[in-house]
């Protein structure tokens, strides 16, 4: 392949056996209770009771990326990101095609991943650098410049388990940062963590994209990827369905997103892999008293209907409105309780949330929902609703015009001389 | 910050792979050499820092077992030592059946145990089961020199035959490794696994001849008892450090092969499954 090329992917596929996405592991009692009963059905159906359902989380994925491309995957849950990053970071194998990776590969993981709390701040620079790949010399060279990038000179012989968490995320990031990759593999879900970590991690993608380095880049985060990358891909269903320059494949999956959304919500597969299915989402509307479904006026009464399948004991109800391009705006929760909140047996499979006056600033938004019941997720959907905020009065004051940044309006008043 | 980097040109092919490439793949251990050496020496350090007792741990295991056997086995129940001493007999044989079982329970928990990074960073695997063996040859050393001490002590002098030791260790060690191996890699997949080890070593424990001597079993039935490999480790080490009793080649041979076959079929059967580890724990 070309010299410029750092990863080149032909024909790659991904097949897990359907169920595995759950829960992995079983029991060796279940197994054998399982092996036993086999060869009594296969005899019944004529062997044809063997066959295991398979699902493709990636197919038929060819890609060429070059040295310096900064690429952003996005897509729904379930589209294959993150199996595409486990893949070309060689945690998991490919069950078809192949993939060529030119360069050491990096990735930014959760804080914290392989400290070992026994082992003093020492110690751990060792162990963490050389999980993330490197070698004990390098290590050695650079051992100064982490210490005092993580300033934890006075701790390096106390035990991480005696470290502050601020210290803790210091020492990673520090590893972390001199840590020399020609490609970089960030999921976001892997580099959660607080905001400082996360605003570091960015700071550290931006800083290996100029310098001519290979990044990519998952994240849900419209917003981010917009900033960093300069190329998107989107992934549907394990296929590219989308390679572009990042405002394309944005846009592109936008549209994706609001054609679920009007779809029928019980069709949708890309739910929360932790979910339980007891209870499922049918439907989430937002609108004003008396007033069309999914088009409301800022600063007037709003309310947001969920229609789910099954009334269940203990429901719990989260909601995030997160503007177009994908930045939660604010969080709804149930869980966070309140005096007024209603809590009543047989009100029906529907879960209401009134907000009294809306302080949005007109725009797309949209709604991702988690509903929990038994104190466990029983269903999550990110996109379940896309919603217009129209121009209204908030605190009897116009919703500001053109020029106004960020999405909320707050009801204000001002005293100035005249 | 960034410097630039050795560029490591030739590009890493990732495709499917077929039969024992992985855990067979010398060059992928080497270039991962350090990260060995750091498990290693990270199982070594926590296992000595978390325990009260530390390095004492090492040794208050073997003697314990030591004392209560010699009360039970040699006093009450007078089973035969050959003619030694009995907290000797006992001694001698539970050195190495310590680091065995130690080796072979913490082993078999070792990559469910580290499944962050299993999930999330790709390393050989085998590092994980290896890295416990290796930290146990601590432990081991310390422990043959109380061995010895007490040997001493009681007027015995270790012949040459102590020479034989490394040999005895390498046979445990490949024994610990190949079974460590493979209940790891089962563990991975059926988590009842790590209730099942425990019963499992004590079984084996008195399948293999501590508290008694190989020698009170009759032939062929005696010779057949190496295919378990710590028949012939657990005899050779009475042979090579007591410096008594003639030389239990036949069973020390037999124990060799029979560790040979389960270190091979262990690490195939790991190599076999490590490929799909990430996608289970």
């Amino acid at each position: 392949m070309p010299s410029d090329v750092t990863i080149e992917t032909h024909e790659l596929g991904k097949r897990y056996a359907l169920g595995l996405a759950r829960r992995g592991y079983g029991t060796l009692r279940e197994a054998l209770v399982e092996a036993a009963r086999r060869p009594l059905r296969q005899g019944r159906n004529g062997g044809a009771g063997n066959t295991v359902d398979m699902l493709w989380a990636l197919k038929d994925l060819s890609l060429t990326i070059r040295n310096g491309e900064v690429v952003g995957l996005i897509g729904h849950n379930g589209a294959g990101k993150s199996t595409l990053l486990k893949i070309l970071s060689r945690i998991t194998e490919p069950s078809a095609g192949h993939a060529d990776v030119t360069g050491r590969v990096g990735s930014l993981l959760e804080v914290g991943t392989g400290f070992h709390p026994e082992l003093t701040g020492r110690e751990n620079i060792f162990l963490n650098g050389s999980i993330l790949g490197m070698r004990r010399a390098e290590i050695r060279a650079r051992f100064d410049e982490i210490v005092e990038f993580a300033e934890i000179e006075r701790f390096l012989d106390t035990p991480v388990k005696r470290y502050s968490s601020g210290m803790s995320v210091r020492l990673a990031f520090a590893v972390a940062a001199h840590l020399e990759p020609e490609i970089l593999l960030v999921d976001e879900v892997l580099a959660v963590g607080d905001a400082a970590f996360q605003r570091k991690s960015l700071g550290k993608m931006n800083e290996v994209a100029k310098e001519g380095r290979t990044v990519v880049f998952v994240s849900h985060n419209l917003a981010i990827i917009q900033a960093l990358c300069t190329r998107g891909v989107l992934l549907e269903r394990g296929e590219v369905i989308a390679d572009a320059p990042i405002g394309e494949a944005i846009d592109g999956y936008l549209r994706t997103l609001e054609r679920s959304a009007s779809a029928n919500l019980l069709e949708r597969t890309d739910r929360d892999t932790r979910a339980y299915d007891e209870t499922l989402v049918r439907k989430l509307e937002i609108h004003n008293p008396g007033g069309a479904p999914n088009v409301v006026v800022a600063g007037k009464p709003a309310m947001i209907v969920v229609d789910v399948t099954e009334e269940l004991p203990a429901m719990e109800c989260r909601l995030t409105i997160a503007n177009s391009l994908g930045q939660p705006v604010c969080t709804l929760d149930s869980e966070v309780s309140a005096p007024l909140d209603v809590r009543e047996n047989g009100l029906g499979p529907r879960i209401e949330c009134e907000v009294a006056a809306l302080p949005l600033l007109p725009g797309r938004y949209r709604i991702d929902v988690i509903v929990k019941a038994k104190r466990q997720i029983q269903d999550g959907l990110q996109a379940a609703a896309f919603f217009d905020v129209e121009p209204g009065l908030v605190g009897d004051r116009p919703t500001a015009g053109a020029g106004s940044e960020g999405n909320v309006v707050l009801p204000h008043v001002w005293r100035l001389p005249a | 910050m960034l410097r630039p980097v050795e560029q490591t040109q030739e590009p890493i092919r990732l495709q499917p792979t077929r039969g024992f490439s992985r855990v067979l793949a010398p060059k992928e251990l080497w270039r991962y050499r350090d990260l060995a050496g750091q498990i290693a020496l990270r199982d070594i350090t926590v296992r000595y820092r978390q325990t009260a007792l530390g390095g004492a741990w090492a040794v208050l295991q073997p003697v314990g077992f030591m004392i209560v056997f010699s009360l039970i086995f040699g006093n009450v129940a007078g089973i035969s030592s050959n003619g030694l001493p009995y907290p000797l007999f006992s001694l001698a044989a539970l050195v190495p059946w310590t680091f065995f079982s130690t080796a072979l329970l913490l082993g078999s928990d070792s990559l469910v145990s580290n499944s962050a990074l299993v999930s999330k960073i790709y390393f050989p695997r085998i590092f994980m089961p290896a890295g416990i063996v290796v930290a146990g040859f601590v432990d081991l050393g310390i422990s043959i020199v109380i061995l010895l001490i007490v040997v001493l002590a009681w007027g015995y002098v270790p012949s040459i035959a102590i020479l034989a030791l490394p040999l005895l260790v390498a046979i445990a060690a490949a024994a610990a490794l190949g079974a460590g191996a493979a209940l790891s890699a089962i563990n991975v997949r059926y988590r009842d696994v790590r209730y099942v080890v425990p019963f499992a070593i004590q079984m084996w424990l008195f399948l293999t001849p501590i508290v008694y001597p190989s020698s009170s079993i009759d032939e062929p039935w005696r010779t057949l008892s190496a295919v378990n490999p710590m028949v012939g480790v657990v005899e050779g080490f009475r042979w090579a450090t007591l410096g008594t009793g003639n030389a239990p080649w036949d069973l020390i041979a037999i124990s060799a092969v029979a560790a040979a076959v389960l270190f091979v079929a262990g690490l195939a059967y790991f190599d076999r499954v490590e490929r799909a580890f990430a996608d289970y724990v």
